[in-house]
Order: C-alpha cells, then structure tokens, then sequence
C-alpha cells in the first residue's frame, strides 16, 4: 500500500473521529425516562449543582399547557448542553440543545405541560452540572385565574 | 415537508440570534382518537444549525416540545453568513432551509 494514500486515509478517519462529538446521537434513554428524579441523575450523572446563574424565563401563570413559552440562559463559563425538564410531564425531558465553543448560551422555545409544575434547566459547564429550577402554574380549564 | 420553515437570522455587536418556527404536529403517542386508537408519535428529533460546513447548535427534542415548535438561538458569527437549518423527525421526515444573516 502507498504509504502517502496510507496516511491521508488515516487523517480523514481522524477527522470524523474528531467531529463525531458534535453529532451525538439522539438520547433516547433520557427522553423514554418517566421519573423526573432519575432523569436528570442519568443527565447530570449526579446531583447538579443548584445555581444561581442560570435565568429561566417563563410566565408564571400559563394558560395553556399545549404551548408554554420557556427560555434559559446563563452567565456560566464553557457551556456545552442546555436541558429543559417539565417535572410532572408523562416523559419530563422536552428538549436537550447541544452547543459549541461558537454559541451563547441562550435558548427559548415552547413546551408542553400537563399541570403546575417544577421547569427545571440542567446547564453542563466545563464538565459540571448545574440547575435552575422555575414553577409555571397551569390553570385547567383556560378562563384565567 | 418542504416550506415547513421559516427562520430569521439577526447579527448585532458579534451575536446571531436566529428565530425558526417549523410546522410539525408534533405528536407525543399519548393521545387517543375519537376511536380510541393511540395516534402514533410523530415528532421532530434533532434540529441542526451549520455556517460553512460546521455544526453551530444542535437540538434534541423529544414529544414534549409544543406544536409548530418555536427555536431561538444564540451564536458568535457575522452579517452575510449563511445559515443552514435541517430538522429530522422520527417518522424519517425532514426538511432544511439556507438564510442569509442580516
């Protein structure tokens, strides 16, 4: 075998290597979890720290639960994934956003919820895990109130 | 699923912000129809951002993001990039769109 096509072979090979991160498969596991708790252990591999530093931004009071604005972003260093679990959803985990070293760490979507409950965001920063916890009430019937 | 998307791409002081909305149903596989018969989940997996070849943002969604999903996002990049939005559900739909940053 030429050794110079040899080589480029192997650097090509190196360089999906080094990409393969970025496309991190979908986690399926994390999205089937029922139990709130046990999710965001799986996520965080512990306990996350509870910070500060992490806004998320929701009404207090929503409407309706098919369509709940949330945003979150944080003033942590070195972000690499953003979570947004709806702790009394039948499956808690709604959405987990993958960043690079080019992004700000800042999402905003729109989720569903069941009923009241705890939103919590897991922020992954230089290797930890952090948490923000948020209670969006949702008022059944939607008269308000 | 072509024209599912619309996105808008923003540059201010060095930041894009980027705003999508996608038509989706969005389906959790919970619901029942008039009949009684699950519909089956029908929602969108991944949604994926790239500038000139590289991965700017990823998204994983699961059935709990809410019909015609709404996404924004931040990222350091310039007026004139081109920014390149694809989604895949899990039916093995999809759809893309190319915006200039303005």
């Amino acid at each position: 075998m030429d050794r110079r096509v040899f080589l480029t072979a192997g650097l090509g090979l190196g360089a999906l290597y080094a990409t393969a991160p970025l496309y991190a498969a979908w986690p399926k596991d994390a999205f089937e979890a029922k139990e709130a708790d046990a999710l965001i252990d799986m996520l965080a591999g512990s306990k996350p720290a509870p910070s500060d530093a992490i806004t998320i931004t929701a009404p207090d009071i929503a409407e309706n639960g098919a369509v709940v604005p949330i945003s979150v972003s944080t003033t942590l260093e070195d972000v690499t994934r953003i979570s947004i679990v709806v702790e009394q959803n039948p499956l808690p985990l709604t959405s987990t956003y993958d960043l690079t070293s080019n992004s700000v760490p800042y999402v905003s979507t729109r989720v569903k919820m069941l009923k009241t409950s705890n939103v919590v965001a897991l922020v992954e920063a230089g290797g930890k895990s952090y948490s923000g916890v948020r209670e969006v009430k949702v008022t059944i019937g939607g008269c308000g109130g | 699923m072509a024209g599912s998307m619309r996105v808008r791409a923003k540059e201010k002081d060095g930041i894009v912000t980027v705003k999508a909305l996608i038509t989706h149903p969005m389906e959790t596989g919970l619901r029942k129809d008039s009949d009684g018969n699950v519909i089956p989940a029908h929602f969108i997996q991944e949604v994926t951002a790239t500038v000139g070849g590289e991965v700017v943002f990823t998204a994983n969604w699961g059935t709990g993001v809410a019909k015609n999903p709404y996404l924004s996002f931040k990222y350091k990049g310039a007026k004139g990039d081109l920014l390149t939005l694809a989604w895949t559900g899990n039916m093995g739909d999809s759809d893309s769109l190319e915006v200039e940053v303005k």
